[in-house]
């Protein structure tokens, strides 16, 4: 700083010299401050990717710490290394004994395997989809939930219900659960554009509209439901891994897989919407386009996600938020961290649902809003004083 | 950077300017909202070589000016041409190689930093042979704007003057033909001020086009070739500063009295308000 101290003193000397004929050129010049080496991107660069690469590296333990005791620890203990073991033992590797339990395998391929996978896929899709839509918004604060994915889904996991369909076998209540999810996305979308634009505060209104309408057909599917499928409504709504299936997983592993992909692509356009919508189009984005997209992956994910296992909120919420304050908002990053940061999250959360209460499987969508409605509630503070008030 | 670039075979890229030539006209622009009328007819040309200073007072019609070249606003009748060809034949990513923006409005929605930002202004050239110096391009920039001792901090933790210069760093960067600059020197210090209007003359001489709406008509006198001042939606004036920003006319567009004045170093015209002395002496 003290170059340019005294570049300031020349110039104003300059300016104050009182012989007419050697008067200084039209204006005094200012030399812009020059620290040489000051800009080290190397340097800037290098502490963000040692800081997401540590983050990266925690993330893929805790993943694979959380997976193993997932399986571990149930009404039948199976000791971690055996659960190992049986793994290795599936891919021929005869390292570790398998579990030494009679029905331990069986416990482990059947029942325990297809559902931590289960639950790893949907943490993943529902953080990754809540980084996307806190992007595309530009709102830390806001959730797939907005343009009324999670509560379209419900209206027709529950209408599937109450009218006892079952044409497409077990496989009836998640199809409508996902097929509505994405109409009601498209609806709150389409209705919301005009003039081939979508202002973000009349999507969120209009999801706003959408939910509350979805809500009223909840509750009057849930009030003329017989007593068995009414319970059955409502335990959907709350969230549950419990008798996930092998055949589940297959089906919405290439959805989420996919959803992912497309995700990864999108990055670098929603790190530019941060900008704000004109900035970022007078920078050669496609405002509109990627929208539509990021709001079809959302759509996609989520639904996927809510199909088999219920609404389970707060996760697309809390990830990227926790996330962007440890490696910063760049979505290249922001994105895959999410992936992981949901997947442990959720891996964790179900951990707890099983065994806080013995012999009982709480909901987990119950036991995320338990915990994600807090910390909800401590970003709005924390995000208020950011800023001094809504900005 | 997939869906960025998809078509990259396709983009035009836009030929390096010459002094003189006009990088964006526009003609007969009208717009209204409502049964308010906000431009009433405006033809303009933007010439690469130039420094094109907007002035008028508030509710002009400047800013609306501004979003007619950058299509963010629809036209009720005129036309806007950018390089020769109409606005709305060239895709989003092509206009932003030929013209870059700098809004009022700055603010960031996440707290990326301050490199980060003005790495996103080099954003239109991703993929393309002019990225193989988007490092020096951006370094550059930010050192032109003094902007490199926070390049690591984030730009949400900036204070208003601060940001300002972030934004100009950013558009810099993008290092386009023409460049549009909407009050950039509104939350500025003097130093930073004139700073900026030095940038915009530097980038006249290389052979941009610099558009900028400024308040302060002394910046407009001083740094500009041509001033074009709006009132009620029209162009009043456009020509050299000398003929525009004339004690007559100012008066009457401001609705308030002012006398011109020479500036004691370089000549240019001064625009001093008549003010009534202090009672006391």
């Amino acid at each position: 700083m003290s170059e340019s101290t005294e570049i300031r003193d020349t110039s104003l000397r300059r300016s104050r010299r009182s012989d007419p004929s050697n008067r200084p050129a039209p204006t005094s010049r200012i030399e812009a401050v020059r620290e040489d080496g000051g800009l080290d991107l190397g340097r800037i660069r290098g502490q963000r990717t040692a800081r997401a690469g540590t983050l990266f590296l925690v993330l893929i333990i805790a993943l694979i710490a959380a997976s193993v005791l997932s399986a571990a620890i149930g009404q039948l203990f199976i000791p971690p290394l055996e659960v190992i073991g049986s793994l290795l033992g599936k891919v021929g590797l005869d390292w570790l004994p398998g579990p030494s339990h009679d029905f331990g395998e069986e416990a482990l391929w059947q029942v325990r395997f297809p559902r931590v996978v289960m639950t790893v896929l949907v943490g993943a899709a529902l953080a990754v989809a809540g980084a996307m839509m806190q992007g595309v918004f530009g709102n830390p604060l806001a959730e797939p939930g907005v343009v009324g994915v999670s509560s379209g889904a419900a209206v027709g996991a529950s209408a599937s219900i109450l009218f006892g369909w079952s044409f497409l076998g077990a496989f009836t209540t998640p199809t409508f659960a996902f097929v509505s999810g994405l109409i009601t996305t498209f609806i709150v979308y389409t209705v919301s554009r005009s003039g081939g634009r979508t202002e973000v505060i009349t999507l969120v209104l209009t999801g706003v509209a959408v939910n509350a309408i979805a809500g009223a057909a909840i509750a009057y599917i849930t009030f003329a439901a017989p007593t068995s499928a009414r319970e059955q409504i409502v335990f959907w709504q709350m969230g549950s891994f419990n008798g996930s299936l092998w055949s589940q997983v297959g089906l919405i592993l290439p959805l989420i897989v996919f959803g992912i992909i497309i995700a990864q692509t999108l990055a670098p356009g929603l790190d530019i919407l941060s900008l704000g919508e004109k900035s970022a189009r007078h920078v050669g984005i496609n405002v509109e386009r990627l929208r539509i997209i990021v709001m079809a992956v959302v759509a996609l994910l989520v639904s996927a996600a809510v199909a088999f296992c219920g609404i389970i909120a707060f996760v697309g919420l809390v990830v990227p938020h926790i996330i962007r304050m440890i490696i910063g908002p760049g979505h290249r990053l922001l994105l895959p961290a999410s992936v992981l940061g949901g997947a442990v999250l959720l891996s964790i959360a179900d951990l707890a649902a099983r065994t806080l209460v013995e012999f009982a499987d709480l909901p987990i969508g119950m036991l995320t809003s338990l915990v994600g409605g807090p910390f909800f509630f401590y970003l709005i503070r924390r995000s208020r004083k950011e800023s001094g008030g809504w900005a | 950077m997939s869906i960025i670039t998809v078509g990259r075979s396709a983009v035009r890229r836009p030929e390096f300017p010459v002094a003189g030539k006009p990088i964006i006209s526009v003609r007969g622009a009208e717009v209204s909202f409502g049964e308010r009328t906000i431009l009433a007819g405006i033809d303009l040309d933007i010439r690469c070589g130039e420094v094109l200073a907007i002035v008028g007072p508030n509710g002009a019609g400047k800013s609306t000016l501004v979003n007619v070249i950058t299509a963010d606003v629809e036209l009720d009748a005129g036309k806007v041409f950018i390089d020769d060809e109409v606005e709305y034949s060239w895709s989003t990513r092509e206009l932003a190689m030929r013209r870059a923006v700098l809004l009022q409005d700055i603010g960031m929605a996440f707290p990326f930093i301050v490199l980060e930002v003005v790495e996103m202004g080099r954003s239109p050239w991703a993929g393309m042979r002019e990225s193989q110096h988007d490092d020096l391009i951006v370094a550059g920039s930010m050192s032109r704007t003094e902007t490199v001792q926070f390049a690591a901090r984030k730009f949400t933790s900036l204070s208003g003057g601060e940001k300002a210069r972030v934004a100009l760093a950013r558009v810099l960067a993008q290092a386009t033909p023409a460049l549009l600059l909407d009050e950039p020197t509104a939350p500025m210090d003097i130093r930073h001020q004139e700073l900026v209007l030095q940038q915009a003359r530097d980038y006249a001489s290389t052979g941009g086009a610099v558009v900028i709406i400024v308040h302060n008509l002394d910046l407009a006198g001083a740094y500009a070739d041509r001033i074009a001042m709006l009132s009620d939606g029209s162009i009043i004036a456009d020509g050299p500063p000398a003929e525009v920003l004339t004690a007559d006319r100012i008066s009457d567009v401001y609705d308030y009295p002012v006398s011109i004045v020479a500036d004691p170093n370089t000549g240019a015209p001064l625009v001093v308000p008549v003010r009534a002395g202090r009672k006391e002496d």
